[in-house]
């Protein structure tokens, strides 16, 4: 049967990990793909390299790490940050990537979702929706949760999906940060309305919490940051615990 | 030493799968990238990859000059080891129903159909790691008799013949995990995405002497 994917994901600017594990035994604790090797080693199910500056200059040096990475690590890398042209996807598929993410490209033109999806294939086409509570339900916004984009986060979902995106990837930007858990009821009302695969994210702040955004969530793929990051939990301490909680999951560093 | 050709026709990005070849050789033998058909005959192993939908890889192979005769000449009738990887699987089949009725290599019976899990809340694209079992033993799988493997796919091959379907994953029913024949192999998951998994089936791969 499939299994539950844990992400772990790393910030980076610059080419640069911002945000990233503070492990001792790293030569280069800035360098993406040093941190890629030790979540390779450790069992992570994919591994996603989120661009927070995604400026044009940092571009090669992000697509240099990506390269290096793809060279060692024979596991998905998803990549996401400033991806606004099918030339963008096509440099870092060649790079190494085997999925883009897209956010604010594909709410200022949905075309670009299903020209992409056309180029390319769905399966490398992950869609980031960064959603707020509103009063009027769950929105849409962009620029890392500053700019409201005026959709309805369900309706953009079901829209993405029919435009060919291959899964979702979404993040709530009210938990995003708080170490309070997914939003639960946000993340449920995505996953039960599309027929692809949804990653929580947002607000993992203890192990109980990712087995939450499955078990009541329903989401396909849980994401997390800092809780790697801060050396508070391994890959491995993760997997084993969703793993007794009854969530169907790869055991880590097993073939 | 083996000599691994992979078949370069513009079907995505071939650098990891290089990569996992030549981290599975351990320096004993050379990795080739590579579009054209006179390739084949010095390759001791050929690896068509795949990814995307099936008329256009379809298109594209078709398009590199002489490659189809070459594949056959040098694995289906010259009996070289080889595997196809996701969609370069699929082409092995009779037919492929993705988004119109498209012939394919017609290596394997069989056709590529869209995913219909029985149960609802599985999704489409079936994207991740599943457990693959294998019918029979199998050199391919040698020491991975129920390991995981990543897969990301919309289509699936549905053999017409029950024992070439060598392994299987279950998605809301059983689905063909490898196919194969003789010299013939293909994975409906990425080898060179599974990490000690994939590189164990790639090394198995090399050793085979079909």
């Amino acid at each position: 049967m499939l299994k539950i994917r844990l992400i772990p994901c790393l910030d980076v600017r610059g080419g640069r990990v911002v945000k990233g594990v503070r492990f001792v035994d790293l030569r280069d604790a800035g360098d993406p793909t040093e941190q890629a090797r030790l979540y390779d080693a450790a069992g992570a199910d994919e591994l996603c390299f989120l661009d927070i500056a995604a400026s044009h200059e940092a571009r090669d040096i992000l697509l240099d790490a990506v390269g290096r990475t793809a060279e060692q690590c024979f596991m998905p890398l998803t990549v996401g940050g400033g991806v606004r042209t099918l030339d963008d996807i096509r440099r870092l598929l060649l790079a190494g990537a085997d999925k883009v993410s897209i956010n604010t490209e594909a709410v200022r033109r949905p075309e670009f979702v299903s020209e992409a999806a056309e180029k390319f294939g769905s399966q490398c086409i992950t869609i980031a929706i960064d959603a707020r509570r509103t009063p009027a339900g769950f929105g849409v916004y962009t620029h890392g949760g500053r700019n409201a984009a005026g959709l309805d986060a369900i309706a953009w979902a079901q829209r993405m999906a029919a435009l060919g995106a291959g899964e979702i990837l979404l993040t709530s930007m009210d938990r995003d940060g708080t170490k309070l858990g997914f939003d639960l009821e946000l993340t449920r009302a995505i996953v039960d309305r599309v027929p692809i695969p949804v990653i929580a994210s947002g607000g993992v702040g203890t192990l109980d919490h990712l087995v939450d955004g499955v078990r009541r969530g329903h989401a396909q793929a849980v994401l997390a940051a800092s809780i790697f990051h801060f050396g508070e939990h391994t890959i491995a301490e993760a997997k084993s615990h969703m793993k007794a909680a009854g969530i169907a999951i790869r055991e880590a560093a097993a073939p | 030493m083996p000599q691994v050709a992979i078949i370069d026709y513009g079907s995505g990005n071939l650098r990891s799968a290089a990569k996992a070849f030549q981290r599975a050789l351990g320096g004993k033998g050379g990795v080739a990238v590579t579009a054209e058909a006179a390739a084949l005959a010095r390759a001791t192993h050929i690896v068509l990859p795949g990814v995307g939908a099936f008329a256009d890889c379809l298109r594209g192979v078709t398009a590199l000059p002489g490659m189809v005769d070459a594949l056959r000449r040098e694995a289906l009738e010259g009996g070289k080891p080889f595997l196809g990887i996701c969609v370069g699987m699929q082409l092995l089949a009779d037919r492929g129903l993705e988004h119109g009725d498209h012939a394919g290599l017609g290596w394997i019976a069989g056709e590529v159909r869209r995913l219909e899990p029985r149960d609802p809340t599985l999704k489409v694209p079936h994207m991740g790691w599943n457990e693959v079992a294998t019918a029979a033993p199998h050199p391919l799988f040698e020491g991975l008799s129920s390991a995981h493997f990543y897969f990301v796919h919309s289509y699936h091959f549905v053999p017409k013949v029950a024992a070439e379907q060598l392994a299987a994953a279950d998605y809301g029913g059983d689905i063909a995990a490898a196919v194969g024949r003789d010299n013939l192999v293909g994975t409906q998951f990425h080898p060179e995405k599974s990490q000690t998994a994939g590189l164990r089936l790639l090394a198995n791969f090399l050793r085979w002497r079909p």
